[in-house]
């Protein structure tokens, strides 16, 4: 049966691997792939986001007060400089598609900074919740909900578990996030990625801007939707 | 099948007016949240981010040039995602239309 065994129809590289056609195929294989994952991790968010819907509508003065309680200003920067990493990125890809191996480092160090600031900026903001004893357990106390007794109290805590979990999740996907761009970063100063394999900065592309339309609606539900009760 | 994989490259000005329409909408809709919509606030709010949605995912994500099969499974995930959200709140938000016998 030796005889049979084929050699491969074309030499391998990484662009195109053995088991692929064409490149064409190979990348929108890959792409394919990434886009499954993504939807596993909607599937993940979107249990987050139910949850927070149903609590809502079932305390909706409680959630406002709560909801008021959170920075808008800090949340607003925030949401830019998450949108500039995404430019920074959508850019790497270009340049990594363009060959322009410079500026992928640039633009992925670029993108690497913004993700630190948001991170850092988050921390401030939960730091802020810590000082103000927002943080659900025995010290939680909201002011100025009405009424103000152990029922609302545990209420409020059900937001502030919620805010934490969703937000908290969104910061651990920005962590893994982080460390696929220094890794990419450390692949692209070698000179690894080029106009014929950029496969790599492409997906983890998909993936930093999944994580920034998950911010987008976080933002909004989260910051925003009962501002105008609190004034 | 071209063999030709990098056919769709944008240009940056591209890239740059996605962006630039995404800060105006970030700043409209910190806006709009200070104004009494009442139930409207939450419309706004959710399709300004809808918006947004989009113009990453359409531009930013490339979807706008995926092929067909990419397109489906990213409809088919938000089909599965309308599924969660709209069975789960039709079953919590009627709960109360229908009492219990006995209760």
């Amino acid at each position: 049966m030796a005889s049979e065994m084929q050699l491969p129809a074309h030499e391998e590289s990484l662009a195109l691997r053995e088991q692929f056609d064409t490149a064409a195929q190979q990348k929108d294989a890959s792409t394919l792939g990434m886009w499954i994952f993504l939807i596993t991790e909607i599937m993940f968010f979107g249990g987050l986001f139910l949850a927070y819907t149903v609590y809502r509508s079932m305390y909706p003065g409680v959630f406002a007060v709560a909801s008021t309680s959170i920075n808008v200003y800090w949340g607003a920067a925030n949401t830019v400089v998450l949108l500039t990493s995404s430019l920074t990125m959508v850019l790497a890809v270009r340049a990594a598609q363009l060959g322009q191996k410079r500026l992928i480092v640039l633009f992925l160090i670029l993108t690497l900074i913004l993700g630190g600031v948001f991170l850092g900026v988050k921390a401030k903001e939960w730091y802020d919740k810590y000082e103000e004893h927002h943080i659900p357990g025995p010290a939680f106390h909201l002011e100025g909900l009405n009424p103000d007794n152990v029922v609302s109290q545990g209420h409020a805590q059900l937001f502030f578990s919620l805010y934490f979990a969703m937000t908290g999740l969104h910061a651990f996907h920005m962590v893994i996030g982080a460390g696929l761009l220094l890794y990419l970063i450390f692949e692209a100063r070698k000179g690894r990625y080029t106009a014929e394999y950029n496969t790599p900065v492409d997906l983890i592309g998909l993936y930093w801007h999944f994580v920034d339309i998950i911010w987008i609606f976080l933002f909004p539900l989260l910051y925003l939707i009962d501002r105008h009760l609190g004034k | 099948m071209s063999n030709d994989v990098h056919q769709h490259i944008d240009s940056a000005r591209t890239y740059v007016l996605v962006f630039l329409a995404l800060i105006c909408l970030t700043v409209a809709t910190t806006a709009v949240a200070f104004v009494d919509l009442g139930p409207f606030s939450v419309v706004v709010a959710l399709v300004i981010a809808c918006c947004k949605m989009l113009l990453v995912a359409l531009f930013f994500m490339h979807v706008r040039h995926s092929t067909r099969l990419t397109r489906l499974v990213v409809l088919g995930g938000l089909l599965w995602l309308g599924i969660l959200l709209l069975l789960t709140l039709g079953d919590v938000m009627t709960r109360g239309w229908v009492g219990v016998p006995g209760r």
